[in-house]
């Protein structure tokens, strides 16, 4: 008899679980959209510091910038927060106006003194993305009097030289280049520090949604904004970090989340069998290329960088390991910027590789080392590299390593050759013309670090035109002038690009507009829904 | 230990031995932390990873590089650094994580009791299954339930545990629905009550957010188990082999010629004998699921000690991988000191 009420206990405590779990089968609620992603990249939510991928999309659906470009057609730019702008005849002073009732989350107006403090502040704080804007010959004792007020909803920039207006427009479309609600900031303030310690993990902007919680590798929950003027359709928008790719699938089967964000090719390619999800991607602008260290004697002959450019077997790579992740490209400028080159002249050709290298001097081929990041693409990618490479003699070690790691002995420049990614900086063709064909100081203790430089690479006369590209303002030469930029690279530099990017994301069937745009700030959520 | 050499004054000898006791904890733990501290220090100042890539990331430009490693203090000597973490430490300031931005006290304080419930949920499982199991293994060799017991041993070295996580969730998440997915509660839940232990089964329970509270269960069942059947699978076989080596003795035939009834004999005689090895051995598995399973922590999307400390460690967030290593060594004297205890307390010979 003693035992009875243990025994009611323990049956009853059974009955409430087996509920418990039949209720587990719930799906997200209808007003609130949940993404399974890696977010473990997050290290601040300040737009004067964000520099990551899933900050940068973050923000992109939290702030709003001065002006920013059509996803569907980059070369259109538009006023967001700006209503219109002029250019001084010197080509040196930009005045804008500002939109009038803007509010931000807080419930504050925005007015052009929150732009100019936002711009300011950027430079002021100095943090990775600042040079975006600090190109333009601003800097910590210039700033407050090259940007300024005009009026309440007008302010002018001064920058330094008559660059092209569209590469000062398009690095304001940058995350950098957000505005912040000035009060909110500076009631947060401490030591003078701009509200940085504070912001790193606050909101203070006036996007469609507000950041509401950032747990850091674990949780981040959008809340809609009441005050934007195109009120968005989900109340919340939450980023659940989920390292594992197979278990976001799963996640995503079971309809627990809507969206998975980095799910690898084979997944991909079973959940297309099912109908309730759907697959939806969008080129980016990154690329995919082989470094080749000028250090390495061998790679440093012309013949040998030409060969090798003919020993990557290009569509084998896009339709197989980076299938529906990438697609062939061979030049620096990723499809959808000013210029891009979307020629790709360069085939498999083995017996073309071995006429260069025997041209060379290295008739029986040569052994070389690879640094390359141990995730399971880029792995893939350089066993068919070594693969194709060593049907030329080409014999290729695979040195494997984390991220940083390979990162760190590359900026060293103490690989031979380093299999990378590049994606732009802003939406603008000298992010990456800057970094693949300009190099102004080749020596080991060069303070700029460009990809030229980390390959030991002297472009000569590319450097030159690099800069004066920058400064053409008739925008048909300036693209001109970035053609002739890639055509040269792709010929003789010691980068063997080799596929753009394409992020997927995979979706159920009921989530509706969820926009995935050429950047990753531009990844929208903003008129996204569930039917 | 000077305790055991002195005869009566039973009360007397345990305060001398409780007390030498403390003061050997504390010795201990000081000069293990401070091993500890030294060895992780000095390997993640070698590592080939530039720390200052984590803050700055690769773009930044040349001056943006150089003020952070100036901030980062990594310009001075490394004696000279590692003698102000120590400083730091000693107050309590163990640096801001680069990765969280967050003290890593606080990373810790939110992390670790993630692992902890996980890992007691999955000893306990592994305790009062394995125990019995490996005990009736032992008792009935050669017989079918030994066969069993040998073959979950073995299957719990063999099998990856990634991969049966996974089937585990395919299955029993996926397929049958049984139990929730992944995480350690449903968003929808987690903003429902306030954090104070930070192990979400006491929270819920406490505040009364009952619907919340079954919501966690049914998420760490399943890892639970998992990570239960591992550490069952290690102690029944140790139990076993403890087991066999203690019904080999002679008190056990003594006892059985005693007409003791074989429960008695088993149960309390020999298991009595055995659970004193056993301890090590429990204690040993719990500090390796403390230490947090990786693997499992990633499968299950499970925001632990184990997914910070890698992270960190990818990332060379050293202030986070240091707090991280020290919060693990803390736990291992801790347990190291409670079996000691329950040595004491098993085994009259030892007092």
């Amino acid at each position: 008899m003693k035992r009875l009420p243990k025994f009611l206990l323990s049956a009853a405590m059974i009955a409430a679980m087996a509920t418990s779990f039949n209720a587990v089968q719930a799906a997200t609620p209808p007003d609130t959209l949940v993404q399974a992603w890696q977010i473990d990249d997050i290290i601040s939510l300040d737009p004067a510091e964000i520099f990551e991928f899933s900050a940068s999309e973050l923000a992109g659906n939290t702030y709003e910038r001065l002006i920013n470009y059509d996803v569907k057609d980059v070369s259109k730019i538009y006023g967001e927060v700006a209503e219109s702008w002029t250019v001084s005849d010197d080509g040196k002073t930009y005045t804008f106006k500002i939109r009038q009732n803007k509010k931000f989350a807080s419930g504050n107006p925005l007015t052009a003194e929150d732009v100019v403090f936002s711009l300011q502040r950027a430079v002021l704080l100095d943090k990775s993305p600042a040079f975006i804007l600090g190109q333009f010959g601003f800097d910590k004792d210039n700033v407050k009097t090259k940007i300024k007020q005009t009026g309440p909803y007008e302010f002018t920039m001064e920058v330094d030289k008559p660059y092209a207006p569209t590469f000062v427009l398009y690095c304001l479309t940058s995350t950098v280049a957000s505005v912040v609600d000035k009060k909110l900031v500076l009631q947060n303030e401490k030591d003078g520090d701009l509200g940085y310690a504070w912001l790193k993990t606050h909101y203070a902007g006036s996007g469609p949604f507000s950041i509401r919680d950032w747990k850091a590798n674990e949780v981040v929950v959008l809340e809609r904004n009441p005050n934007y003027e195109k009120k968005a359709p989900l109340a919340r928008v939450i980023y659940r970090h989920i390292k594992e790719t197979a278990t976001q699938r799963l996640l995503l089967e079971k309809g627990d989340v809507d969206v998975a964000r980095n799910l690898n090719p084979e997944e991909l390619a079973a959940l297309s069998k099912n109908p309730d999800i759907k697959i939806d991607s969008a080129p980016k602008g990154t690329v995919y290329y082989l470094g080749l260290n000028q250090k390495n004697p061998n790679l440093a002959k012309p013949e040998v960088r030409k060969a090798l450019k003919y020993l990557v077997d290009y569509s084998a790579i896009a339709d197989t390991i980076m299938k529906s992740k990438g697609e062939v490209h061979q030049a620096f400028l990723p499809k959808g910027y000013l210029g891009a080159v979307n020629e790709n002249p360069y085939k498999l050709d083995v017996a073309k590789a071995k006429e260069l290298l025997e041209k060379a001097g290295l008739k029986d081929g040569f052994t070389v080392t690879m640094d390359t990041r141990s995730t399971p693409e880029i792995t893939g990618v350089a066993q068919a590299i070594q693969a194709t490479f060593a049907q030329a003699g080409v014999k290729l070690e695979i040195i494997p390593g984390d991220n940083k790691q390979t990162l760190t002995k590359y900026r060293a420049r103490q690989h031979d050759i380093y299999i990378g990614q590049w994606g732009s900086d802003y939406q603008d063709p000298n992010s990456n013309a800057d970094t693949f064909a300009a190099n102004d100081d080749n020596s080991d203790d060069a303070k700029a670090k460009p990809l030229a430089w980390r390959n030991a690479w002297d472009p000569g006369p590319l450097t030159a035109k690099t800069r004066a590209a920058v400064m053409e303002r008739d925008a048909e030469k300036r693209a001109q002038m970035y053609e002739e930029l890639q055509k040269a690279v792709m010929d003789d530099g010691p980068f063997v690009v080799f596929l753009q990017q394409i992020e997927v994301a995979a979706e159920r069937k009921n989530v509706d507009g969820f926009v995935m745009g050429p950047s990753f700030d531009t990844n929208s959520v903003a008129q996204a829904k569930k039917n | 230990m000077a305790s055991s050499i002195a005869n009566g004054g039973g009360g007397h000898d345990a305060l001398r031995f409780y007390l030498a006791k403390t003061v050997q904890f504390i010795l201990v733990l000081a000069t293990t932390l401070l091993g500890l501290v030294a060895v992780t220090f000095f390997i993640g100042r070698i590592v080939p990873i530039d720390p200052v890539l984590a803050i700055v990331g690769d773009r930044a430009p040349p001056q943006v590089y150089a003020r952070v490693r100036e901030e980062l203090g990594l310009d001075l000597p490394l004696i000279q650094q590692f003698w102000i973490y120590l400083k730091n430490a000693v107050t309590g300031d163990f640096g801001n994580s680069v990765l969280t931005t967050n003290p890593v006290m606080s990373d810790i304080i939110d992390t670790f009791p993630a692992t902890f419930e996980l890992a007691t949920l999955g000893t306990l499982i592994g305790v009062f299954i394995g125990i019995p199991l490996g005990v009736l293994a032992a008792v009935k060799r050669g017989s079918l339930i030994d066969q069993v017991v040998r073959f979950l041993g073995l299957a719990g070295y063999s099998i990856p545990i990634f991969w049966l996580g996974l089937m585990g969730l395919l299955l029993f998440y996926a397929k049958l629905g049984w139990v929730a997915g992944p995480g350690r509660i449903d968003v929808t839940y987690s903003y429902l009550y306030t954090p104070v232990t930070g192990i979400v089964l006491i929270d819920t329970a406490m505040q009364g957010q009952w619907d919340a509270f079954w919501d966690a269960v049914s998420h760490i069942i399943l890892p639970a188990c998992l990570l239960g059947y591992f550490s069952l699978a290690y102690i029944s076989r140790m139990t076993r082999s403890f087991m066999l080596n203690e019904l080999a003795q002679e008190y056990v035939i003594a006892a059985r010629v005693k007409g003791l009834s074989e429960f008695r004999v088993i149960w309390r005689h020999a298991l009595r004998n055995a659970a004193v090895p056993l301890v090590t051995v429990i204690a040993l598995s719990y500090a390796n699921l403390l230490e947090g399973s990786v693997l499992t922590e990633t499968v299950f999307a499970w925001p632990g000690l184990g997914q910070y400390i890698t992270n960190s460690l990818r990332n060379a967030d050293m202030n986070a991988v240091l707090g991280g290593t020290l919060a693990i060594g803390t736990a291992f004297v801790v347990l190291n000191l409670v079996s000691d205890l329950l040595y004491r307390l098993l085994d009259p010979r030892t007092r």
